[in-house]
Order: C-alpha cells, then sequence, then structure tokens
C-alpha cells in the first residue's frame, strides 16, 4: 500500500533538500533564519483552514459561482459603463499563453518582444480609434484613467480648477473628486448646456456618450470654449461607440480615456478591466503610465522599449507624473485581440447592431403608455426611461422574468431606469422586455 | 528565405498585415427593424482597423509570446517582484461563468456567492496581517499606497491637525512608487537614511520626527531582503509623535504564517495579491493591492467594503457593499480587480495555513542558499541573513569593464530571467535575487552556476558580457533613441 505524504504541488523542497541547504548555509533549522523576527510576536500558524486538494477547491469554488446569476440565465440590459458584449473564442487561449500571462512588467526588453510589440498595437489602434496623437499602455479602469486626465490637465495647465460636467457617470465623478481633493484642486459640477469656462479653469470634463447614454453633438463648440480660455477639454467616452461615431480627437479633444471592457473583456463584477489614455503630441511627457516606443537594436532591427521614463515613479519618485506601477498589460492585449479580430467591418457591425437594437428597444417602449423616453438627442446603445411606477417595482418584475432590466437611477432622474442594449439582446429578449413592462402602462396595476 | 525575412514577417504590424476585405469573426445577421439612422455629422468614415483572419490573429499573437520570458518557461528570479508559478486552478476557478459573468451592478441577491468570496478574502487577508479590517479596493501595489497616504490624510483631517502635519517619512532604500504616492495624496517626501547594516539609521529617523510627519512608509522586510529588527521601536517612535506607519506589504512573501504586521506596530498594510498570492502578472497586469488596518482607521476605508448582515444559521448569512462611515471615498469606478481576487482566494484555500507558513519558510530557505553559495565569489553588501531575496553588487567588477547590466544581459544566453538591476538605489550595480519558494533545488544550482561561469567569463571573456544576449528576437535596444524622438504607435505613410 502506499502512503500518502502531505506535500504542496507548488512547494517542490524535499526534507532532503531542506536538509542540504540548510547544512550549505550553517544552520540548524529554518527557523533560525527568522531570527531577526522579534522571538515573542512570532507566530506558529495564521488562523485560516488547513490546505486542500485541487478537486476540492473546485468544487468549493463552483457552489459560490453557482450562488450567482449570469447572463444565460438572464436576459442582460444593464450597463452603466460597462457591457455584455460578445467575446470570440480565439482572445482566451492567446492571453492565457504562459508567455504573456506569467511575465512582470518589460523592464527587459530583448526577453519582452512579445508584452512590447502587443502594447504598441494597443496604443496605435487606440490612437486610430479615438482619432487622437497618443495613447498610454493602459490606467486601471476608465474611471481612474479619467481622473488622470484631470491631474495631467492640471499639470500642463498649472491651473486648479475644473469643470465637470454633470453627465459625467457619477462614479467616475466619485474617483475624480479622491484624486483630486489631496491635491487641492477644486472641482465645479457644473450642467453640461450651461458650462462657462474661464481663465483660471485648468480643463472641461465631458463624457459623450454621457452616463444617461446620449452624445455630445456639440463637442466641437465645447472644444473651442475652452481653448478659448486656455482650457482643454478631457472626453470621456464608450470605446465601442467609436465603432460608428466621430471620434473626440476629430474634434479637438485634448485628452480622451475611456473603459476597454467592451473590447473582449469579461465583465468578472468589475474588473479586472483596463482604461485607455489618449492625448495630443504636445503633451505627451506629462502622461501618466507606461509608453512604448520603437527604437533599434544594435544590429539595426527594429525593437520596443518601455520609453520617456523619466515621466515615471521608478526614476522621479515624488516628482512623477502619476505613482501607477503594475497596471492591466494583460487585459490590454485582451482588447487588443479583440481589435484585431473585430477588424474594420466586423467592429463597425458590431457597433451598429448595437445602436439599431437599442432604438428598436426605445421606439417600442415609447409607444407603451404612460412611458416616456425623458432626454431628447441622439443616443447609441444606451437611453433612460420614465415608469409609471416606482423604478425598484419595475426592475423587480423584469428580474421575476428573468431579465436584469437596466439601473434603477431614480436618485437622478425620478422613475427613471437606464437601459443599455449590445449585440447580445436577442429580439426575442427584446420583445420579452417590452411584453413585462406593457403590463404597467395604462393604469392596468391600478 | 533568409533570417531577415522570417523577421521581417514575425514583426510585421496588424496594420501593415491589413489586407481589403479580409475578417477576423462573422456575426450575426441583424435581427430587428432598423428604426433610425445615425446622423451623418456624427458619423465617422472608415474605421481605420486592420482585416486579418482568424489564423493570422492567431498565429500573429502566438509567435509574439514565444518572444517573451516567462514564469511558465523560465527561472524568473526578479528581485521584490516575487514570480513565484501561478497555478492554473486559479485561472480556471476565476473563468467560471458565475464568476467572470456577472454586472458590478447586478442586484445583490443575485451576485451573494461573488460577495461571500470577497468578504471571506477581507477576513483571510486580516488573518495574514493580524488587523480587524480590510478594502479590496485598490486594484495594484500602487493604488494601495495612495488608499493608504488617503487614508492618513483622512485620520490627520478627523484629528483637526491636517494642515500642519505635512511630511512622510520614506526610507532611502524604497519602491519609486512609496514617494509617488505620497506626493499624489499631497505630501512632502523626507528620505531617512539606512545605517551600515542595511536597517533604518535609528538617529536619523530621530532627527527628522516631529509634530509636522503625517506618517512612515516602511517595506518589512525592506527592498535589501532584511528583516528590521528595530521595527517595533521605529513604529513607537512615530506613533509618539502622531504619525501612523504604513506597511508596503510587497515583500509579504517573506513572513507568511511567521509574524502578523499589527503586532509590531503597524497601522496600515497593503499585500500584492499578484506577488505574495500568486495571481499572474500578466506583464503588467492585472494585479490587486488591498488594504487591512486597525480598527483606528477602518472608518475612512474606501467604497466599497463588503458586510455580512448576521442571520442565526449560517446558511442565511446575507452580504451586501458599503461604505464606510468617514470614507475617502471611490477609488476605481467598481468593487476592484474581482477576478484576480477570486485567484487570490483560491491560492490561500489551496495553499491553507500549513502551506502559506512552509511558503514563507522555503522562499526564505532558498534565497539564504543562493546567498551561501554566490558569497565566496560576489559581493554582498549587506552581509547577514536575508528573508525571501538576496541583494548582490558588481561595483568591484567595474574593473574589467563589466556593469551588472551586463551580467544580467548574460543571464538570458542561460535561460534565465535577470534578477532585477540597479535597485535599491543604495547598492552600487546592485542584482537583487529572489527565487521564490517555487524553485527546484536543481533549478536554484544552476543559476548558481550560471552566476559562476558568468563570474569566469568577465575574467576571460567579458566581450561575451558586453554582446549578450545573443539568441534574442532583439539585440541590446537603444532606449536613449527610443525618448529622443518618440514612435509610440503605427501611422500610415
Amino acid at each position: 500500500m502506499v502512503e500518502e505524504v502531505f506535500g504542496s504541488p507548488y512547494i517542490p523542497n524535499t526534507k532532503n533538500d531542506q536538509t542540504e541547504m540548510l547544512a550549505a548555509i550553517g544552520v540548524d533549522s529554518i527557523s533560525d533564519l527568522f531570527a531577526d523576527i522579534p522571538p515573542e510576536k512570532r507566530i506558529d500558524s495564521i488562523n485560516l483552514p488547513q490546505s486542500m486538494s485541487e478537486l476540492a477547491l473546485k468544487r468549493e469554488f463552483q457552489g459560490l459561482a453557482d450562488k450567482n446569476a449570469v447572463p444565460g440565465d438572464y436576459a442582460m440590459f444593464l450597463g452603466a459603463g460597462v457591457y455584455n458584449h460578445f467575446i470570440p473564442s480565439a482572445i482566451a487561449p492567446l492571453a492565457s499563453r504562459g508567455e504573456f500571462l506569467t511575465s512582470y512588467t518589460p523592464y527587459q526588453p530583448e526577453i519582452s518582444q512579445g508584452t512590447l510589440q502587443a502594447t504598441y498595437e494597443f496604443q496605435s489602434l487606440i490612437s486610430l480609434l479615438t482619432g487622437m496623437d497618443n495613447c498610454n499602455s493602459g490606467m486601471y479602469d476608465g474611471a481612474t484613467a479619467l481622473a488622470e486626465g484631470v491631474l495631467m490637465a492640471c499639470r500642463v495647465t498649472r491651473r486648479s480648477r475644473v469643470i465637470v460636467a454633470d453627465s459625467v457617470p457619477p462614479r467616475h465623478q466619485l474617483v475624480i473628486r479622491t484624486y483630486t481633493k489631496s491635491q487641492g484642486i477644486a472641482v465645479e459640477i457644473q450642467s453640461r448646456e450651461e458650462i462657462a469656462v474661464n481663465g483660471d479653469i485648468a480643463c472641461v470634463v465631458i463624457a459623450s456618450p454621457n452616463y444617461f447614454g446620449y452624445i455630445d453633438e456639440d463637442m466641437g463648440g465645447m472644444v473651442n470654449e475652452a481653448h478659448a480660455n486656455g482650457a482643454l477639454l478631457v472626453v470621456s467616452t464608450n470605446v465601442m461607440s467609436l465603432s460608428i461615431l466621430k471620434p473626440p480627437g476629430d474634434y479637438g479633444a485634448d485628452i480622451v480615456t475611456g473603459e476597454c471592457q467592451p473590447l473582449g473583456i469579461p465583465l468578472s463584477f468589475g474588473g479586472p478591466y483596463v482604461g485607455f489614455f489618449a492625448s495630443k503630441d504636445e503633451y505627451v511627457r506629462q502622461m501618466p503610465g507606461r509608453i512604448v516606443g520603437k527604437t533599434m537594436d544594435t544590429q539595426g532591427r527594429a525593437g520596443y522599449v518601455l520609453t520617456l521614463q523619466t515621466r515615471e515613479q521608478h526614476i522621479r519618485r515624488e516628482r512623477a507624473t502619476s505613482n501607477i506601477c503594475t497596471s492591466e498589460a494583460l487585459i490590454a492585449l485582451r482588447a487588443t485581440i479583440y481589435l484585431a479580430l473585430m477588424g474594420k467591418s466586423g467592429f463597425a457591425e458590431v457597433g451598429l447592431h448595437c445602436f439599431h437594437k437599442a432604438h428598436y428597444l426605445a421606439s417600442l417602449i415609447q409607444s407603451l403608455p404612460d412611458f416616456e423616453l425623458p432626454f431628447d438627442g441622439e443616443f447609441f446603445n444606451e437611453f433612460v426611461i420614465c415608469v409609471p411606477a416606482s423604478s425598484k417595482e419595475i426592475l423587480e418584475d423584469l428580474e421575476a422574468n428573468k431579465i436584469i432590466g437596466g439601473l434603477d437611477i431614480s436618485d437622478i432622474v425620478s422613475k427613471g431606469i437606464l437601459i443599455s442594449v449590445t449585440e447580445m439582446n436577442t429580439k426575442e429578449e427584446i420583445h420579452k422586455f417590452v411584453e413585462v413592462l406593457s403590463r404597467w402602462g395604462g393604469n392596468s396595476r391600478g | 528565405m533568409d533570417s531577415a525575412m522570417n523577421n521581417a514577417t514575425d514583426r510585421a504590424l496588424l496594420m501593415q498585415r491589413s489586407r481589403p476585405g479580409r475578417r477576423g469573426i462573422r456575426l450575426p445577421k441583424l435581427d430587428v427593424p432598423v428604426q433610425v439612422q445615425l446622423p451623418a455629422h456624427l458619423q465617422r468614415g472608415e474605421l481605420p482597423l486592420p482585416e486579418v483572419g482568424e489564423l493570422e490573429v492567431v498565429r500573429y499573437f502566438t509567435r509574439l509570446s514565444q518572444m517573451n520570458f516567462g514564469i511558465d518557461t523560465s527561472f524568473y528570479p526578479l528581485g521584490s517582484c516575487t514570480m513565484k508559478y501561478n497555478p492554473k486552478v486559479n485561472d480556471e476557478i476565476a473563468s467560471f461563468s458565475g464568476f467572470s459573468g456577472i454586472h458590478p451592478l447586478q442586484p445583490y441577491t443575485t451576485v451573494q456567492g461573488a460577495l461571500q468570496l470577497m468578504y471571506q478574502l477581507q477576513e483571510s487577508l486580516c488573518q495574514i496581517t493580524g488587523m480587524p479590517s480590510a478594502s479590496l479596493a485598490s486594484v495594484a501595489g500602487a493604488h494601495g499606497e495612495l488608499v493608504g497616504m488617503l487614508l492618513m490624510r483622512a485620520y490627520h483631517n478627523y484629528k483637526g491637525q491636517l494642515n500642519h502635519r505635512k511630511t512622510v517619512l520614506i526610507p532611502d532604500s524604497a519602491h519609486g512608487t512609496n514617494p509617488a504616492s505620497a506626493a499624489m495624496a499631497g505630501y512632502q517626501v523626507v528620505s531617512v537614511p539606512s545605517d551600515s547594516q542595511g536597517n533604518m539609521d535609528m538617529d536619523a529617523l530621530q532627527a527628522r520626527l516631529n509634530e509636522s510627519v503625517v506618517g512612515l512608509m516602511i517595506t518589512l522586510p525592506n527592498t535589501l531582503g532584511l528583516f528590521d529588527p528595530n521595527i517595533e521601536q521605529i513604529c513607537d517612535l512615530v506613533h509618539g509623535v502622531g504619525g501612523l506607519v504604513y506597511g508596503d506589504g510587497a515583500n509579504m512573501n517573506a513572513l507568511l504564517g511567521q509574524v502578523q504586521l499589527a503586532s509590531l506596530g503597524f497601522d496600515i498594510v497593503h499585500l500584492n495579491l499578484h506577488k505574495t498570492m500568486s495571481t499572474p502578472h500578466g506583464g503588467g497586469g492585472p494585479g490587486a493591492g488591498p488594504i487591512t488596518v486597525t480598527s483606528e482607521l477602518a472608518p475612512f476605508l474606501p467604497s466599497p467594503i463588503v458586510i455580512a448582515s448576521p442571520s442565526d444559521q449560517e446558511d442565511n448569512v446575507s452580504y451586501q457593499l458599503a461604505t464606510p462611515d468617514l470614507s475617502i471615498g471611490s477609488v476605481g469606478a467598481f468593487h476592484g480587480n474581482f477576478g484576480v481576487l477570486v485567484r487570490a482566494m483560491a491560492y490561500i484555500k489551496s495553499n491553507g495555513a500549513d502551506g502559506l507558513r512552509a511558503v514563507s519558510e522555503n522562499a526564505v530557505l532558498n534565497a539564504n542558499y543562493i546567498m551561501k553559495q554566490l558569497e565566496d565569489t560576489f559581493e554582498i553588501p549587506y552581509h547577514r541573513t536575508c528573508m525571501h531575496e538576496v541583494v548582490i553588487s558588481s561595483r568591484n567588477l567595474k574593473e574589467y569593464g563589466v556593469r551588472a547590466m551586463d551580467i544580467a544581459k548574460r543571464l538570458i544566453d542561460y535561460g534565465i530571467h535577470p534578477p532585477t538591476m540597479y535597485f535599491p538605489l543604495i547598492v552600487e550595480e546592485a542584482l537583487m535575487i529572489e527565487p521564490t519558494e517555487t524553485e527546484t533545488k536543481e533549478t536554484l544550482d544552476f543559476f548558481i552556476q550560471a552566476m559562476l561561469a558568468i563570474f569566469k567569463e568577465i575574467h576571460d571573456e567579458p566581450q561575451i558580457l558586453h554582446e549578450a544576449p545573443h539568441n534574442t528576437p532583439n539585440t541590446r535596444l537603444d532606449e536613449v533613441l527610443a525618448a529622443r524622438s518618440p514612435d509610440l504607435r503605427w501611422r500610415s505613410d
């Protein structure tokens, strides 16, 4: 009979190895190596359960996963910044190749050309999509990208007051507050229609599409007003909308940020995602984060390196443009592979499907008695409806019918629900959504 | 076909591979009637994206991956980065549809499993550091540092001392993110020198302590791989002037199950889950840098934290997200890097209390073994028992025209990822070696033999080091050229 021996699959040292190594070092026990720790503070064990097998581990976590409802169980009409889009099958096997997955930040360029060239591709494709000159290798998420955009605008203009449109996503507004408060930057929230810029303002921050899904139809006018006052225009955008919309760069925006989650990134309960950060050429040396550049090797061949590093914390320390170090490289790789697969025609088609399906659902809801769309203007794939009962009641009814129907925004828009539609929503799902809503209109529930 | 052609083929960018009419994905037909068209003035012209087939995409990115070293391909003793094996099961678990498919704003009732997992992770990290409270919101080490600095700010503000506390003390051996994070929080940085043993210079610390001190940021073990035996006294001194102590947990791999940092006097400790808890580093993230704190600082934690509603029956506990009363606010759009948190929780569960302690024991054993085997050949500037990593110096080899960089690049020819170079800054020509606990003794011996062989080469044929690496897709790259004329993206000619 084989004797069972405890051993970690992740720690290969055998007792014999340990004995040999201790003898080489010249100490009696591993414990001796920890002698610098105050003896009275040393512990024997962490108060946690003992180790478990891979089989038991998978069973336990499958149990936790099964407690969550996922798209498939439900029709998903919830967006508000991150969306249930189709993810091509080729992304996961490529992005999970060990050479990408288990490498560190590419400090040694000769053995990191894969990560570096892929990052250069990311910078290229995001620059092209946004219509901007340059882009960095990625930020933690869309919200921190926008907050760092505000900080950069303050550095560039040497001013410390900023205007943020009230239609910028509230979660982004909160992160801007957290990031700016300690630096003495004053943030004023203004209605988009009433933004008034003056010579003290570092930047104006708008979102297009905005939190409610609507497109800023006067971005060019806003650029002009900001520039006339020496301020920058910072635009937060939904990257998927750039499949069909004229990009912010074409209007003259100075800094463009956003969330790459729509580009083949699983929803994963809020992360990991990757934010993008694009700007004009003249501000590139004020950018936060890693940037990859093309150069030559000693034999004259093209290759890639981390560049403009004198902006960064490991060189500049407290005078760096940001403290960012580890970011979201693998997620940026996923976005890059997504854009490569979707390509010129596929990405435009996805965008059009989102647009048309959203407008189809909106038109059906608009024709229901007692439902209305409170905002005028053009939207991309998200819109707001006002409902004849409380938003909460309606969403609970939808949930009971296996539909996650959107986000309750009644704190901002009375009886409002923010609805997102993507290429994943079928005509049947759209019809079922409308059918559930139709039971609420025309005083049918008293 | 010559190799130059092959290289050109390998390295062509997506836009250069593009051919009109190719595509990498087929989509379903639109199944709803078209209601309206986007007004022409809002439409963009032709999309500036490549047209390539799926196989081309697969081959291209597969080929790119082959130009990388990873833990899966090579020994990776990159000091301070804890490049340990990343168990595959953790990736598989994170990809379960019940985790990867859920929207961050779904009703709490539909995500109880995810919230329970986060709650368990908060509790587990608290057990590891000895702190009572945790937040998982920060998504990287530096992000956690920023949160830590904002916590200090909120605390001093609450005590009515915001205006006169201005300076953060940071050892001269610290990682660059520490001063950068303090500056982002609006603070001035004062550096504290190290003494001849590699510990904090206690006299210098005393001289810098006064009522304007916000707190101290300190890494334990420090970036020399040394445990500062004065740490309790250091914390006491900082507390004595009303300051707080931030523990950068980047090096927690040395201490798992050996000591709880809370018991030494720390107020705030972050952990790098992409180091200590073995979530893969992905070529530069995603990571996660959760924060654990004392009860005094818990009310200021960033939003959100996960709370459990008590119940008589264990199965009926319900979980939800909450914002602490005096929270510093949000530091990201949602709830942290959940996919990374799942991997870390799986790692903690599979290792268990016994396995986590074995991690630190073997990590420290391996580092000391390497130090011992190299000490007769290479200079060890701070020669005492190290923790999970050892720093050597090649300054006495400069007379042969060889720099730390040359040794690092030559290791690549032996199939080994170089150690961290030129850090910490207080060691001239530093090479910082962190073997981790997941490597075999045979691998450590191979590394040691490679280092000894390189030492011989330095004397016999130094040119071979200057030209290293020899078998990589690129030889050494011109970083000055890259910075002088930045080429940061593809452009059409």
